[in-house]
């Protein structure tokens, strides 16, 4: 995993004035699995078909193993698309789906049409939906397929073609939980046994952290941060990328020296350095960093207004000085008792301010945001970004 | 009635019943009877006689379906291709001559392909007939046009070509965008996108543009008779006579009615036996 693959090179992209993508760089790297993760409308998707070819950047550059690809058309890249809907062809039953990108000519060194033969077809398509699990399918009209099958005979037709790249847009995203976990450890093991690059565009953190090796969180369409799921998780760069990544309590710190941080007027060590004596920043604490202790004890005390059994955990919501925080706990502290607070050095992130700072973190709101974190459940016709408006 | 809404549909249903099935059945009634009431095959005895007319209807009915498929597929994928402002100019000028009355546009047809019609003498002042005499040492005044079979097929395109058009159209425009982009994404060119996709799941809208250039391609009766020049008899036109004209037998009529009912309906049902795969993928 270190020889880079593709690169856009200030990309940026606008759709009459309105600026979807602003000045995008990456690079990704051969057999990699890289997500590009983001709400709708960050861009995300849009990243995805110039690199498929469906669209050409306004302006910047997009290479393929050293090559400028912008002005070449899809159906000459190595790259294959895996689309959010599956895009399976409603006439041709599940083989012939599978075999239609073997079934078109290509052209040799010599620039001769070169069709494969039936047989090797035959063999490629067979082989293919072994790796998805689908065989004895074969026959089967696309109709009679569920969600998941669908899904997977469109993988299978991507990856029958052995792309270079495959890009998946959302591919799990009409799938229930149970189905999607499934299919996330089989793409994942399908990446892992065909040693390709994968570019994976979702919305759902879980999702990205789970499978990736390598996250670009976006929004806004720029790109917020690009690192490990545990860099992105535990090093969030701003206070978007810490209210997306994970539950988060974001609150208004000032650095007072080295590993030293005020909050609330209280000082707290922390790992975190590197900044100006005295200068405002965000500090990021996640739920399940804080330990709760008798109310003499605590660091920060607080009132309890809000209790959720979670199944693993308690949240939480404790009302510190008028700020909310989610706090995740295995002991039940009840609404209205009062709690003390602790957290260790290394729960502490100390980042710095941003146009994002004060736009999150409170949990004052809790119950509507836990709605929209939580919802698992993908309406593709929310997500529009990639599609017909743009 | 599990819906009290389906009470608004006994009006039409009484209609359907007293309007096309009775009709249907007195059809057959008399196809297989003779003007004094007893039961006989007779009248289809007689069909032979008029295989000529049967051929040519066909013939005919066949060839304007054909040029309307071949000119009105291509508007058809243009007009869902392109932006809504050709789709809309497109739809206004196919469907503008259908709002004049149908006999009407028939006989201006009549006066631009007359023999002193406006098309002969649009060539006749440009030249063209001279051009010809003096190369190939003829003698022609004018293009006989109205009368032949070329101006029934003509009138069937001119008249049918929108029913044609829209069915295809309508297929093609609600394809899935993303069905051209995976096509594209798997290595078809644009010719490729075109035959493996668009193509064959436009053949539903192809199919009924057939039926209905064709059903009423096959029995029409004024387009023969105005373009025809009486020359070009066609089916529509004998049974109109067996119960219009001077040879009136409508026990005749009705059989021959029934034999052109039969065959087209055998000819729908083999040729949407044939879409039925594509039909049953766009139901999809």
């Amino acid at each position: 995993m270190s020889k880079e693959l593709i690169r856009l090179a200030n990309c940026t992209m606008a759709f009459d004035d309105e600026v979807v993508l602003d000045n995008i760089n990456l690079y990704i790297n051969d057999k990699e699995f890289l997500t590009l993760l983001g709400p709708s409308g960050c861009g995300k998707t849009t990243t995805l078909r110039i690199i498929g070819g469906f669209q050409t950047p306004t302006s910047g550059d997009i290479f393929f193993d050293g090559v400028r690809i912008n002005a070449v058309p899809p159906h000459k890249r190595a790259i294959n698309t895996v689309f959010q809907k599956y895009a399976l062809f409603p006439h041709l039953n599940v083989y012939e789906n599978i075999a239609f990108g073997l079934r078109i000519p290509k052209t040799d060194e010599k620039g001769k049409k070169v069709k494969l033969p039936e047989e090797e077809i035959h063999q490629r398509v067979m082989e293919m939906l072994e790796v998805v699990n689908l065989k004895g399918f074969d026959k089967r009209h696309i109709t009679q397929l569920s969600g998941g099958q669908q899904q997977r005979v469109a993988i299978a037709r991507a990856l029958v073609n052995k792309p270079k790249v495959l890009l998946l847009d959302e591919p799990l995203g009409a799938l229930d939980l149970k189905l999607r976990k499934d299919m996330q450890n089989e793409l994942k093991r399908i990446q892992k046994a065909m040693e390709i690059t994968f570019i994976y565009v979702t919305h759902d953190q879980e999702e990205a952290l789970a499978m990736s090796d390598t996250v670009v969180v976006m929004d806004a369409g720029k790109i917020q941060q690009i690192g490990t799921p545990e860099d992105i998780y535990n090093e969030p760069k701003n206070a978007f990328v810490a209210d997306f990544i994970g539950e988060s309590n974001i609150i208004d710190g000032i650095m007072r020296a080295d590993g030293v941080v005020e909050i609330f007027n209280r000082r707290f060590r922390c790992l975190d350095g590197g900044f100006e004596k005295d200068e405002p920043v965000d500090v990021v604490i996640r739920p399940e960093d804080v330990d709760i202790v008798p109310e003499d004890q605590g660091q920060l005390k607080g009132t309890v207004t809000n209790v959720t059994f979670k199944g693993m955990q308690y949240d939480i919501i404790v009302d510190f000085y008028g700020f909310k925080w989610l706090i995740q706990t295995t002991d039940l502290s009840p609404v209205g008792s009062r709690i003390g607070i602790k957290i260790d050095p290394d729960g502490i992130h100390v980042m710095k301010k941003s146009h994002y700072s004060g736009m999150f973190g409170d949990y004052s709101s809790y119950s509507e945001e836990y709605e929209e974190i939580s919802d698992a459940s993908f309406d593709p016709d929310e997500d529009q970004e990639g599609g017909d408006e743009e | 009635m599990k819906n009290k809404l389906s009470l608004f549909a006994v009006p039409y249903v009484v209609w359907m019943a007293l309007f096309v099935v009775a009709p249907i059945v007195m059809v057959v009634v008399y196809a297989f009877s003779t003007a004094d009431g007893g039961f006989s095959l007779s009248n289809f005895a007689r069909m032979g006689t008029y295989a000529v007319i049967f051929t040519r209807s066909f013939k005919l009915a066949l060839i304007a379906t054909a040029i309307c498929l071949l000119v009105g597929y291509p508007v058809a994928y243009m007009m869902a291709k392109e932006g809504p402002g050709f789709q809309r100019i497109a739809s206004v000028l196919i469907m503008l001559p259908m709002w004049v009355n149908f006999l009407l546009r028939t006989y201006s047809w009549m006066s631009i392909l007359e023999k002193n019609g406006l098309l002969n003498q649009l060539f006749s002042a440009i030249g063209l007939f001279d051009l010809i005499n003096s190369v190939f040492g003829t003698n022609i005044q004018y293009f006989k046009m109205i009368g032949t079979s070329g101006a029934v097929v003509l009138g069937m395109v001119y008249n049918y070509l929108p029913f044609m058009i829209l069915p295809i159209y309508s297929v093609i425009i609600k394809l899935d965008n993303s069905l051209l982009e995976a096509a594209r994404d798997l290595g078809a060119n644009s010719a490729g996108v075109f035959r493996k996709v668009i193509l064959p799941l436009s053949l539903p809208g192809v199919l009924s543009g057939i039926t209905m250039v064709f059903v009423p391609s096959v029995s029409t009766f004024a387009i023969s008779r105005l373009l025809g020049g009486g020359t070009q008899m066609m089916l529509g036109d004998l049974i109109e006579q067996q119960f219009l004209g001077g040879a009136y037998n409508p026990h005749l009529g009705s059989a021959i009615a029934l034999v052109m009912m039969v065959i087209v309906v055998v000819c729908m049902w083999v040729m949407n036996h044939f879409g039925e795969g594509e039909e049953q993928a766009v139901m999809l």
